[in-house]
Formats: C-alpha cells, structure tokens, sequence
C-alpha cells in the first residue's frame, strides 16, 4: 500500500498556492503577511529598540526575540488556549535560531529586535511560514542580515516522499513524517530541522533534496513581496 | 573577468549578489563572500567608480557625530538632561553644553528643559557602543515649544529635505510654517493650524511616494492646488 494520489490532487514535490506581501502593518517597522494553502501568518519586527530587563542585553551585539501565536479558532480542531504554551515556546525558540544566524546586529549592542508572529488561519506548515514571513519582515525593517531565509515542511506519508504537507496529510492514517526545514538562499544551509514521526534513511536525503528546490519557490515569493512594495505604479 | 549583475538604483533585497570578481569592492550595506558582493539590506543599489553599495530604504536611524536631531527630555540629572533619541540608544547633555549663558552651581535644571520636553539638538559625539552626546549651544539649537511634531522613517529624511533644500524650502514657502527635520526622523512643523495640518500632510506624502521621480513638482501641485489628491 503506498500513497500515490495526493488527498488535495498536488504533484508530489507542488506547494500549496502561496501569497505573500510586506508592509501590511503600518505601526510596525517591518511587516509581512505569508499565505501557504490554508495557513496564514502575519509577522511584524519592532525595533532595534532598547533592551529591557537589562540583564539580558549584550554589549557586543544586538538581539532577536521571537514570539510566535495560534489564534484561539485557527486551527481545525479545538478552540487553542489563547497565551503562551510549551508549543508555542518551543516554536519562538527554533524560529529566533534558525532566523538570527543571518541577522547582523553588531552595530546595535545592547539593543533588540523584536519579532511577532500570529497565525488567525492554521493547516499545517504553521513555524515554515513563520520564518518565511519572518524572514520578509526583517528584511522590510532593514535590518542587516546576510541572505534570507526561505522555509517549508517536507516529508513522507506512507512510503512516498512529499513537500508542503496539509493537515490532511500530517493526519494520514499510514506511517508519516513532517520535516519542517529552513533553509538559506545562497549557500543552502540549513537553520531548521525537525522531525516528527519515521523515515527512512534514504528517503530523509531524499526530502531534503525536495526542501531545496522547494525553498527556492518560497524565495522567488518572499523576493517578488519585498520589490512589489517599491515598484512605480 | 569582473562584471555587475545589477543596474544601478534597482531594487535589491539582503543576499542579492551585485557583482563578481575581485574588480568590485564591497560599500555600505554589502559584503564580499568568495568572488561575489553581496546585498545586506533591502535598498537601491549604487555604483561608485569600483565600489558597490546599497542605499537603505528602510532601517533604523544610526546616530552619527555632526546630526541635528529632534530629542525629548526623559530624565534630568546630577549634570544634565537625558534624552529619548528615536533609538535604541538615549542621549546625554550636560549642563555646559545646554546654554552659553552661566548656569549656578545650585540652579534648578528644570527650568531650563524639563522632562517631556523636546529640543533641537546636535550629535557631539558617538561612542562604538552608541553612547550619544549633544549639544545646545550651536546656532539653531533651542527647546520646542508649540507646532507638531511628526514621525517619519529616517531613511526618508533626505528626501523630505530635497537637493539643496529644495523640497523643505518647498514646503515652508507654501504653507508659511517654520519647518525643522532632526536627521532621526522626527519633523517639527509650526505656523497657523490649517497650514500645519497641509505640512504635515506633505510630509507623509513624500515618505511614502519616496521613490517617485518629480516628486517635488508634483508637490508644488499638491500644495499650490489645496487639499486635492
């Protein structure tokens, strides 16, 4: 038994119609709106602004805080518990590492970037198009950093390796593995990797090679977001 | 073999490469990796002889020795003022710089700037950890009070003013209001309150059709044809 139909009909390594835009939050210093399928998040960068409590700034370099958040009806199972939880905790911690290794904030010690990120729509992919969005906001912000940095899930379900898994799929009765993946434009690092689930040796080398062309389409996106801001009407 | 990739004043976004090979090198707001430059900002790109560099379109204002900013009082010390900046960084004044005139021992510093108050002021000195400096005592240096204050990106600050002032002088000699821009993006407008509110206006409009061409003729139309567009 293998999985050779997608439940939405996609090819195998097709993502889900995306939308991007920055600069929809006009309080923000930067902002950026990231539309994957049915997951929407909105991020927005505050700063560099200073730093309190004090004892967390750094006199060498500025900071990145994350915050990142499930709208209570975003999901399609229960009401989400509104606040702070282990899960979103845990997503603020790998989306703050997988996003400050690109950001240059030595001209800002003691200072802090802020990034929050909230999700009124979620299907799956939630912390990809965070640091997707993320990613766009910061650059929107002008904060100096040295590529972008592109994300998105791969993963296998019942045999078959697939990018931009929905919901439905993560849920598939079979075996399943979610791989979100973030990934560097120009040299291909990766800055996020998690796994949830089984996969095979082979098919993990696989994926990842997936998430590579797979996070060029999310670049080509985030780059066609930021210029479309500036481009004379 | 070196060559550019880009045009000159074509939008780019940070890890864009601009130019290989070792003829180029990197300006402000790029880096060299290898053979290549690359972006680090979202900005226009710029040629200058060899050299390749991005000007911002956006970012914080980084302070700089020399700039007059507009700052407000925020604490007021043994020796002077500290002031809000529009940064992460506050700014310190002490009492000498803030007046030519003697300043007693025992004098109540409130009186001169107290706090919530916004001044005029120059940048005197900037440390690598962006501790800041200021002072009063330079012409054209004195406390706000009355008119509006209006936050603008600082990256647009340029813009607002124009070449040579064109653009500000625009503005002034249409709506009569006496018009000052502090380099950290804070503008302060006064004059009559009708005239103010059409400054003000003006202002915002060039911050976000900044990158227009003909901008200042097309604000000589908006300002000379009242409130229209």
């Amino acid at each position: 038994m293998t999985y050779t139909e997608r439940v939405d009909g996609r090819k195998f390594d097709e993502l889900r119609p995306m939308e991007a835009k920055a600069g929809v939050i006009p309080n923000a210093d930067g902002s950026a709106l990231v539309k994957i399928g049915k997951t929407t998040a909105y991020a927005a960068v505050y700063g560099p602004r200073e730093l309190f409590p004090r004892f967390k700034q750094n006199p060498k370099t500025g900071i990145v805080r994350c915050h990142y958040g499930m709208m209570p009806f975003s999901g399609s199972g229960e009401r989400i518990r509104p606040g702070n939880s282990r899960r979103s905790q845990e997503i603020a911690m790998v989306m703050e590492k997988s996003l400050k290794v690109m950001i240059d904030l030595s001209a800002f010690p003691n200072a802090v970037v802020d990034i929050y990120v909230d999700l009124p729509q979620t299907d799956a992919g939630t912390r990809c198009a965070a640091i997707s969005a993320a990613s766009i906001a910061l650059a929107d912000a002008g904060i100096p950093m040295k590529d972008m940095i592109s994300s998105v899930a791969v993963g296998e379900v019942d045999g078959t390796v697939l990018a931009d898994l929905s919901y439905d799929e993560e849920a598939y009765d079979a075996i399943v593995s979610d791989i979100p993946v973030a990934m560097t434009h120009n040299t291909k690092e990766i800055t996020l990797l998690q796994m949830d689930g089984e996969i095979t040796k082979e098919n993990l080398m696989k994926s990842l090679e997936m998430a590579s062309v797979a996070t060029d389409k999310v670049y080509e996106l985030q780059m066609k977001a930021l210029k479309d801001k500036f481009s004379r009407e | 073999m070196s060559n550019i990739l880009k045009k000159e004043r074509e939008v780019v976004i940070p890890g864009e490469c601009l130019a290989e090979g070792m003829d180029y090198l990197p300006g402000d707001n790029t880096y060299r990796e290898g053979e290549k430059i690359f972006s680090k900002v979202l900005g226009l790109v710029g040629v200058a002889g060899r050299v390749m560099k991005i000007t911002p379109l956006s970012g914080p204002y980084l302070p700089r020795t020399g700039d007059k900013i507009i700052a407000k009082v925020f604490d007021i010390t043994m020796s002077g003022w500290r002031f809000q900046t529009n940064t992460a960084y506050s700014a310190m004044m002490n009492v000498k710089d803030a007046s030519s005139r003697f300043i007693k021992r025992d004098e109540d510093l409130s009186q001169i700037l107290s706090i919530g108050d916004y001044a005029v002021v120059k940048i005197t000195k900037v440390t690598s950890q962006n501790l800041i400096d200021l002072t009063m005592k330079e012409p054209g240096m004195h406390k706000i009070s009355g008119g509006r204050l209006v936050k603008i990106n600082s990256q647009k600050v340029p813009r607002i003013i124009g070449k040579q002032g064109s653009m500000i002088s625009l503005i002034k000699e249409k709506t009569g209001c006496n018009i000052t821009v502090g380099q950290n993006g804070i503008v302060w407008i006064k004059g009559e309150a009708d005239k103010e509110l059409l400054a003000e206006k003006a202002v915002k409009m060039i911050q976000e059709r900044s990158h227009e061409a003909g901008l200042t003729d097309k604000m000589e139309k908006f300002l000379s044809g009242g409130a229209s567009q």
